[in-house]
């Protein structure tokens, strides 16, 4: 515009005014956008958009003093905008009896207009009121809405009504005025309609941490511990779960491919094969020596197998592996039993008539083994049949790695499920006992 | 854009028009409604003050709406019970649409003659138009407050005026304007701020 332009346009400036009901000095921060404004002086709610700001209310009675933890006159940036806080109430709702309150603040630019910030025990919202309108559908026996291509589920429908205002509001805001408020969540966002008359608006809020609160707005001190587990709060343990299961999926890969490799390189041999009769009726010593048999090759492991023809019945067969040379021995024993029946179950089986033990790194040379069987005497003759193979390949070390790393991805995945648990036992579908809820997909 | 220059019938000051099409605008400096006849400007009627009101928006202001640039050139002011709100008459370089500014939420809409119209309509009723489904959101009761600048029609008479708008799953907006006998239809769309890209914007005082 040109100097000497007959209709210069004007520069909107916070007006400074005096509330009807107390003489306080009170401004608007929202030029000409605010609809009611309370004097937070006397209380009295005002007609922001009447020159003479008509008392539209007075509640002082009603309620008592909630200072905003944002002082209204403070400003902050926001997704890159600078608003200013213009008005603060606090909303309550009964659940069985037993009120529970937040509360929200009006944040104001000029340029951009109204945008919110709700507060509940510490938990914090970044909201704006929804362009769009989201769609209704069923989902899995439960409502819930779609906005965007994303889903988000029922969590609670309440009577949020009005319990202290202060500053300025761009809609009627009376104390003691309920609304039917529903939050649908789809963490970290949550879709909130308010329905007042006929008339449904939709705003989306965006879960935002009380550190950020109070370092964009430059308040003063830490702001309060977030209490519990809030509705839209992003679960700290959903990444880590998907990361802990997908590094558990990777090593499981990996230990496979080693187990492969082990078996597929392991000479896996036949060292020495016995066949031999314990007489449980026969007296005396029964242990006896094997012939020496060579075990080639570096040190590894020797697996031996004992074969038998036990028939309700069992063997307990003493074993020493000793090297020839170097008189090392190795001590170990076996029991064998088997037992099968028939009762009103039908029949049954217990036990089973062949057993092996794994010796570890056993060097080579020449061995050979020092049986001694016992059993029950008088029940005949057993047969058993011992083979030893050299350089069997062992798994039990890949499946001790795996279950070490199930371990703490049982634990993520549980502590995971915990948290939507306490999530959900707060919304109008809280899990029973033993259901979990909740689930994330 | 051609620049017709003529002079108020009451006070003689220039008038400039911004735009060709324009029918009607208000003299800048005694706030007469001037209208266009064939030959000259004809005084209808005179701007009483037009109320506060903060919107962004000026006549002036230049932006872009789908890659079409554009110029603020006139507004309608309405009032209702929650305040003002403001129609900017936009002029494009491909025709002229409207810029409605209520407590700074931006909706761009075009005239959409031509479409069947229902005589009323009730919150949470469905039409389609343009193989768009949209919902009744809100009826809103509003009354002429004031005009600045060039309009595309007469608008200086009216008294109260329902509106009634309209949206859809898709951010679109219509808006039903029952302020003539026939129903006239706006079709558009919620904009940001951000993304009409304004310039020659009102400055506000701290901000």
């Amino acid at each position: 515009m040109s100097a000497g332009d007959p209709n210069p346009p004007s520069t909107p400036h916070v007006k400074a005014m005096n509330c009807p009901g107390c003489g306080a000095a009170l401004s608007l921060r929202s030029f000409t956008q605010a609809v009611t404004v309370v004097c937070d002086s006397c209380h009295s709610i005002l007609d922001a958009q009447d020159p003479q700001l008509k008392i539209l209310q007075q509640f002082k009675m009603a309620t008592e003093e909630d200072p905003p933890l944002i002082p209204l006159g403070t400003r902050g940036r926001i997704r890159g905008t600078a608003y200013e806080a213009v008005g603060f109430q606090r909303r309550t709702i009964q659940v069985e009896g037993v009120p529970y309150s937040w509360h929200e603040y009006v944040l104001f630019n000029p340029y951009k207009g109204f945008r919110y910030l709700t507060e509940y025990n510490g938990h914090w919202n970044d909201t704006a009121t929804l362009r769009a309108l989201p769609t209704l559908n069923p989902y899995a026996g439960q409502v819930s809405v779609a906005y965007l291509g994303e889903t988000y589920r029922h969590f609670q429908t309440a009577h949020a009504s009005t319990t202290f205002v202060l500053g300025e509001f761009p809609w009627q805001v009376r104390v003691g005025e309920a609304n039917e408020v529903t939050d649908y969540i789809s963490p970290p966002r949550v879709l909130s309609s308010e329905r007042s008359g006929n008339e449904v608006t939709w705003s989306m809020g965006e879960y935002i941490s009380g550190r950020d609160i109070w370092k964009t707005f430059a308040l003063p001190g830490d702001p309060p511990a977030p209490i519990g587990v809030y509705e839209n709060q992003p679960s700290p343990f959903s990444t880590d779960t998907k990361t802990i299961w997908t590094i558990f999926g990777a090593f499981a890969i990996f230990l496979l491919l080693m187990m492969l490799g082990f078996s597929s390189f392991a000479r896996d041999e036949q060292a020495f094969q016995g066949a031999y009769i314990f007489d449980t009726n026969a007296r005396g010593e029964a242990s006896f020596v094997t012939d020496p048999f060579e075990l080639k090759g570096r040190t590894s492991t020797l697996e031996l197998s004992t074969t038998t023809n036990v028939d309700n019945n069992w063997i307990y067969l003493n074993y020493a592996l000793i090297n020839r040379d170097t008189g090392q021995a190795y001590d170990f024993g076996l029991e064998i039993s088997y037992y099968h029946g028939y009762d009103s179950d039908g029949s049954w089986t217990e036990g089973t008539r062949n057993d092996s033990v794994a010796v570890p790194s056993v060097p080579p040379g020449t061995y050979f083994l020092r049986v001694e069987p016992e059993s029950d005497s008088g029940h005949g003759t057993i047969h058993y049949e011992i083979t030893a193979q050299r350089d069997v390949p062992q798994f039990s070390f890949f499946g001790i790695a795996l279950l070490a790393l199930l371990v703490p991805a049982a634990l993520i995945t549980w502590r995971s499920i915990n948290f939507e648990y306490l999530r959900w036992a707060e919304s109008d579908h809280a899990p029973m006992e033993s259901n979990t809820g909740g689930d994330e997909d | 854009m051609t620049q017709p220059v003529a002079n108020c019938p009451n006070c003689g000051a220039k008038i400039v028009f911004r735009w060709s099409s324009s029918v009607q605008t208000v003299c800048e400096y005694c706030k007469s409604i001037l209208v266009r006849t064939d030959v000259d400007l004809k005084k209808v009627g005179q701007v009483a003050d037009l109320p506060p009101n903060s919107s962004p928006i000026q006549i002036g202001t230049e932006g872009v709406y789908n890659h079409h640039p554009f110029v603020a050139v006139g507004r309608i002011i309405y009032e209702y019970d929650q305040g003002t709100w403001n129609e900017w008459h936009l002029v494009l370089n491909n025709g002229s649409a409207w810029l409605s500014d209520a407590q700074d939420n931006y909706v761009v809409t075009f005239a959409a003659p031509g479409r069947k119209l229902p005589p009323s309509a009730k919150v949470g009723e469905q039409y389609v138009w343009d193989n768009e489904a949209y919902a009744v959101s809100t009826i809103t009761k509003a009354h002429y407050r004031g005009v600045e600048g060039e309009l595309p029609f007469q608008y200086w008479d009216k008294e109260d005026v329902v509106f009634i708008d309209l949206t859809s799953e898709h951010g679109k907006f219509a808006t039903l304007d029952y302020s003539d006998e026939a129903p006239i239809l706006y079709l558009g769309e919620s904009v940001e701020f951000d993304d009409l890209k304004l310039k020659n914007l009102r400055s506000f005082e701290g901000w």
